[in-house]
């Protein structure tokens, strides 16, 4: 394949991907306001489009006319950069994520993913590292008190439970042998799903979770943007487009750590194939995007369940429980794994 | 020629963010511009194919050791620098000093530069070659390294901690 | 095909910077930050040295420097916070008695 048939089809798919994770995120506020609705026993968006199915293009269009209120005691630049530096590491994540097989169109045969690279899921731990940033400076040059706050106290927590994020996926790269999201999801053929390997897949699959609810700042970890707590933190002064793109960055990232999920513990896009080859291609794309969004819907289900952390509960629960279990999860996978060697 | 143009390109940003970070007078400016250094440096070893090396770059300098930065000046409210008499003569002197060292280097640097070139991705630092060596030639400074986190951790935990905190002991959990 | 001399000379202009702040500014976060340039820059060159001599225990060596400059800057960070407590000011100009 030339250079130039490889530039064209990367901007393809590159275009693609970031079309599709930009709807799911629509989708996903479509999705969150439906299920928090029917848990609290009414309707839901109904009115815009067949069960209301249109409330995020209307949301997009109100939040484009929306008035812009800029501060006059800002930090300027870095008030406008911090939505963006969210938004680009939100979404860039999903540049290592495969979704299926090989697609095999005319002449040319493409894996279904952007790139795949041998240190993926390194390149996904650093690009949540970095995502800390547009939170830390939203809070800070926002010059009030209840953005520095929020700011501060978000970022403390999201960097915190890195650790044990990252921690929680080392079972899985022992068992795997890769750092690749192709190869751990090819070595998880036959049903050997890493959530199945009892005891330490499981118990490295909820550290994850748990860590993951705490990264992406979501409810039962969701003291930063609570709005009885500190009006709404570090997107206190944030109106209209600003404000929705910290939306889409949050959304984007509860995306990538349900496709991470799936790729890591559930076995991906592994799943019943069969009929023709262009539905071999893109059934176990369907499989996929089955299990991503059973863990949006678990996202909204626990964020409309469970009471939410006080800080230094969460603070304390992130240092003190999560990181010792995720360290001896990851002793205990190691020593399993070479004794059975 | 694509290596070439790469490093180059790199190479610009690392340049202009250290000088940046050198001619803004408020801090959080100067953490900022090291944050693009570090980026860049990360793409740089890229290019010498050392990709574990890049990604830990990333993961540990400028996504938890630069926030840590951006936490301090943020709590602390650094506010701008302010000219000062002590400042002025380091200007004066610092410089030229270092202007002339820089040369020296440089000068040396380049009358040589007769060295071989560096293939691009000339060689590939995967998670596997780096561990073989790692946690077999090099296990003693792996231990050692890391007990001197677990100290630092510590101390950093004692020296940053309010001092009636220090001395009543530890809280009775509630 | 860079030559080695180029990544050197990279090298080198970096952890020129970082002396050069770790000399004129009065800041006392800005003087970490200089001296984690100054690291970053030995960084470069031990991974361009590892390139050009195949080996690669130069890319191992990253690891400690990285290491020890996570350690230093921890406890750095610690003692300006701590500095900062009783003294109020960041400026290094200022912080020239031993007594308060």
């Amino acid at each position: 394949m030339s250079i130039t048939t490889f530039a064209i089809i990367s901007i393809i798919k590159s275009i693609a991907v970031i079309f599709v994770l930009l709807t799911a995120v629509a989708y996903s506020v479509w999705l969150e306001r439906k299920v928090s609705a029917r848990i609290q026993n009414r309707w839901g968006p109904t009115r815009v489009g067949p069960f209301g199915l249109l409330q995020p293009l209307a949301d997009g269009i109100k939040f484009i006319f929306k008035e812009d209120l800029t501060q006059p005691y800002v930090y300027k630049t870095l008030y406008i950069a911090s939505p963006i530096i969210a938004v680009v590491f939100a979404i860039t994540a999903i540049s290592v994520i495969p979704f299926g097989n090989s697609i095999t169109i005319g002449s040319i045969t493409t894996p279904l993913q952007i790139t795949d690279l041998n240190i993926g899921l390194l390149v996904v731990l650093g690009i949540t590292s970095m995502g800390v940033y547009g939170v830390a400076l939203a809070g800070w040059s926002s010059n009030s008190k209840y953005s520095l706050l929020g700011g501060l106290r978000a970022s403390a927590q999201m960097i915190s439970y890195e650790i044990s994020l990252g921690l929680s996926l080392i079972p899985v790269l022992i068992l795997a042998g890769s750092f690749s999201l192709r190869d751990i999801v090819n070595s998880q053929r036959h049903l050997h799903w890493n959530f199945f390997y009892i005891p330490f897949g499981t118990i490295a699959f909820f550290i994850y979770l748990i860590s993951a609810y705490a990264e992406t700042n979501r409810t039962p970890f969701d003291l930063p943007e609570a709005e009885s707590e500190l009006v709404a933190g570090y997107h206190t002064e944030y109106s209209a487009m600003k404000f929705a793109m910290f939306f889409m960055a949050e959304y984007a990232n509860m995306v990538t750590v349900a496709c991470l999920s799936t790729l890591l513990f559930f076995g991906g896009w592994l799943g019943p194939v069969f009929g023709p080859p262009i539905v071999q291609s893109l059934l176990p794309v369907l499989w996929f995007c089955l299990k991503v969004f059973f863990f949006m819907f678990l996202y909204v289900w626990v964020r409309w369940t469970l009471p939410r952390f006080r800080y230094d509960q969460l603070m304390a629960f992130g240092w003190k429980v999560l990181l010792p279990m995720a360290i001896a999860n990851l002793v205990a996978t190691a020593l399993v794994v070479a004794w059975r060697a | 020629m694509l290596h070439l143009t790469l490093f180059l390109f790199f190479g610009a940003i690392c340049v202009a963010g250290a000088v940046n970070l050198l001619v803004q007078r408020h801090p959080i400016n100067s953490a900022l511009s090291l944050v693009a250094v570090m980026a860049s440096l990360a793409a740089e070893y890229l290019l010498l194919g050392a990709e574990f090396v890049a990604a830990v770059q990333v993961i540990v300098y400028a996504g938890a050791i630069m926030v840590l930065f951006v936490f301090t000046i943020m709590l602390l409210n650094a506010g701008e620098e302010e000219r000062s008499k002590g400042s002025r003569v380091a200007i004066l002197l610092g410089i030229p000093g270092v202007a002339i060292g820089g040369v020296l280097v440089a000068w040396t640097l380049l009358r040589h530069s007769n060295t071989a070139a560096v293939p691009m991705f000339a060689l590939p630092g995967d998670p596997r070659a780096i561990a073989r060596l790692l946690f077999h030639d090099f296990l003693l400074p792996f231990e050692v390294t890391s007990i001197l986190i677990l100290i630092a951790i510590m101390g950093a935990v004692v020296l940053a901690s309010k001092p009636e905190a220090v001395a009543r002991g530890p809280k009775r959990e509630d | 095909m860079v030559p080695l001399s180029y990544y050197l000379l990279l090298s080198g202009i970096l952890f020129g910077c970082g002396v050069l702040g770790f000399l004129i500014k009065r800041n006392i976060i800005t003087i970490f930050m200089s001296i984690e340039l100054m690291l970053n820059g030995v960084n470069l060159s031990f991974v361009a040295f590892a390139a050009h001599w195949h080996a690669l225990s130069g890319q191992i060596f990253v690891f400690f420097v990285m290491v020890v400059a996570a350690a230093e800057a921890a406890v750095g960070l610690a003692i300006i916070i701590a500095v900062y407590r009783t003294r109020e000011t960041l400026n290094v100009d200022q912080v020239n008695l031993l007594k308060l």
